[in-house]
């Protein structure tokens, strides 16, 4: 048994949720180490969600265990909850109240006189850029700001672990750039573990270590390029004047077996980007056009699962419980 | 699982962890934010404020004027039924601030707020509470308002009404808690909206706001006795200066033939609110 100070910052043993007989998460072993940031995968509906859930102590589990920074999720839910911070996928924000205000009540609910807050709600308004707005009712507020506000405010108790749902569903692609931005910086100036749910594989590109969860349990957990090497290759995709005879070339000239598809002629290689000019210049068929796809998340699910991500519907947020379990 | 090549930072070079609060000393700042925070919002939406006022009023000074100006043709008790009225007024006006915090109650903790607050190192009830002391708070305040009117409809400017506000007050904190155990037991607004309409007009209607609780035939008698509203009112209508029973006319609640002292009846109500705000407590801290 580790002492609770090198704990890692979360470890569960065959963690099961049941809702009825519907099984949500279904005997979960994971080890999440302190000090990195961890990207949760998975379809709506594959109980990332719900594992955020019970690791906030907002949910029972049915069976198994659960620790955050070596504390027991049911045993200790005091010690836990002063340990984390959470972002809820939709915004838990007081329109009617100010960002200094929404910062200063959530600081008292974790036992801080005003006068204890008033630095840390400076310091980490500063820190996601909202100084200068701190005094304007969230109500006018953007969907980037809002976020980095509960970002911030999710960081006022100094947690060890920062949980976060989907931190950027719903914002635009430039808004998704920025938070990210902010999420790096904060791993690089505390020692805050980021824990996070998404179901973009470009955004676990951001991440030390992802598990990919399906049907409540992880079907493969590694770095970013573990993962994707287990896929293999880029997806290259050539118009050109004579596919016959761009694949026969390929295969002479680079000994590659490409498919013609509806979309043009497909290769799988290793490191796309640098192959392409070498390859249009070998190829000696007439290339109109080319993209390069790097595998997505949607190739490592139907790797592991043998279905594609996009057949999963079923929309389930910490919304739902904590409509379940408030 | 395999460890990553990560090394998680010192912990020294976390910044350092602020002292943590004495756990009651925690709760009591949890429930003094949400108090706070309860009347920030309030002065922040005055127009919630004019809103809640307008039913009661329309009561008062439509119902109350109306009724007073046909006494000339039917009897001389109605002469002064807007100060008969007025109690129960009063009491009506605690409501909208109640059914506000608990839709709060049921709109925070799908999508707001209290979800975030339910994660905090602060107990439920404190939770609860704090909410309760808020909404009682906008309570006191809508009913200090209608007591600035007192004088027009007939009850006379006097200390006495400073001991008709706290009276108030305590109606008010029966109201929030009521609404809040209702929310707690409620997941949907909707639903949470009917029940409150359902509940809110009988409950007046059969208080002894509108017209005398004695000597009411058998059915309406027993109902109007089982109504804690109607001792409620009945307090304030005896704290209040001035003739408030229509010339002698009205008879108030009783029990067996016994009047209960207006203590007896302050207690009914804040026995009520504590019984809400602890079954509300019970439902609201069960994880699932």
């Amino acid at each position: 048994m580790t002492s609770v100070s090198d704990a890692p910052a979360v470890r569960t043993e065959e963690l099961y949720k049941f809702y009825g007989t519907t099984e949500a998460v279904s005997g979960l072993d994971l080890v999440v180490p302190a000090g990195i940031t961890f990207g949760f995968l998975g379809p709506n509906g594959a109980g990332k969600t719900t594992t955020i859930g019970m690791l906030c102590t907002l949910l029972l589990p049915t069976s198994g265990r659960a620790e955050v920074s070596g504390y027991d999720v049911v045993a200790q839910p005091h010690e836990v909850r002063d340990r984390i911070g959470l972002v809820f996928q939709e915004s838990t924000l007081d329109l009617d109240l100010t960002a200094e205000e929404n910062m200063r009540f959530h600081a008292e609910l974790f036992g801080l006189s005003r006068r204890q807050s008033k630095p840390a709600v400076d310091a980490l308004l500063d820190l996601v850029e909202l100084t200068d707005r701190k005094d304007s009712p969230v109500r006018d507020y953007s969907g980037g700001m809002r976020r980095r506000l509960e970002i911030a405010r999710g960081l006022l108790n100094t947690p060890s672990v920062l949980f976060l749902d989907e931190p950027t569903t719903g914002l635009d692609p430039q808004t998704r750039v920025a938070i990210w931005e902010h999420l790096h910086r904060l791993r690089r100036d505390s020692n805050v573990t980021l824990f996070l749910t998404t179901h973009h594989l470009e955004e676990a590109e951001n991440c030390d270590r992802i598990a990919i969860m399906d049907h409540g349990d992880v079907v493969a957990h590694g770095t970013p390029a573990e993962l994707k090497a287990v896929v293999g290759a880029d997806l290259v995709v050539l118009r050109t004047g004579d596919d016959h005879a761009a694949v026969r070339a390929a295969r002479e000239g680079f000994g590659l077996d490409g498919e013609i598809g509806a979309d043009g002629v497909r290769l799988r290689v290793d490191d796309g980007a640098t192959f392409v000019p070498r390859l249009c210049a070998g190829l000696g068929v007439a290339v109109h056009s080319v993209t390069v796809k790097p595998p997505s998340l949607d190739d490592v699910f139907l790797h592991y699962t043998g279905r594609s991500i996009r057949d999963d519907a079923g929309p389930t947020t910490l919304a739902d419980i904590g409509r379940r379990s408030a | 699982m395999t460890q990553v090549s990560d090394t998680p930072r010192a912990r020294t070079e976390a910044p350092p962890e602020p002292a943590p609060a004495h756990p009651p000393r925690r709760n009591l700042r949890a429930i003094r934010m949400l108090w706070y925070r309860e009347v920030v919002r309030l002065g922040r939406n005055r127009t919630r404020i004019v809103m809640g006022l307008v039913t009661p009023l329309m009561f008062l000074l439509i119902l109350g004027t109306g009724l007073e100006s046909a006494a000339g043709q039917v009897g001389e008790g109605l002469r002064q039924y807007r100060s008969y009225l007025f109690p129960g007024v009063l009491v009506m006006a605690t409501q909208a601030p109640a059914i506000a915090v608990g839709i709060s109650v049921v709109w925070d903790r799908q999508a707001g707020f209290l979800r975030q607050a339910l994660v905090a190192p602060v107990h439920r009830v404190s939770l609860l509470l704090g909410l309760c002391l808020g909404g009682a708070m906008s309570g006191a305040l809508y009913g200090g308002l209608v007591l600035l009117i007192a004088g027009p409809v007939g009850v006379p400017y006097h200390p006495a009404l400073l001991i008709a506000l706290v009276e108030v007050s305590l109606v008010a904190l029966m109201f929030t808690a009521l609404g809040i155990l209702a929310a707690v037991c409620i997941r949907k607004i909707e639903t949470f909206q009917v029940v409150v309409s359902l509940c809110l007009m009988p409950l007046m209607f059969l208080s002894g706001a509108m017209f005398p609780p004695g000597g009411l035939p058998g059915w309406l008698g027993t109902a109007v006795q089982l109504n804690p509203l109607t001792y409620a009112i009945d307090a304030i209508r005896r704290t209040l200066p001035g003739d408030l029973d229509m010339g002698g006319y009205a008879v108030g609640p009783q029990l067996w033939g016994w009047t209960p002292p207006v203590l007896v009846e302050l207690a009914m109500v804040v026995a009520l609110a504590f019984g809400a705000l602890l079954v509300a407590a019970r439902r609201f801290s069960r994880a699932e």
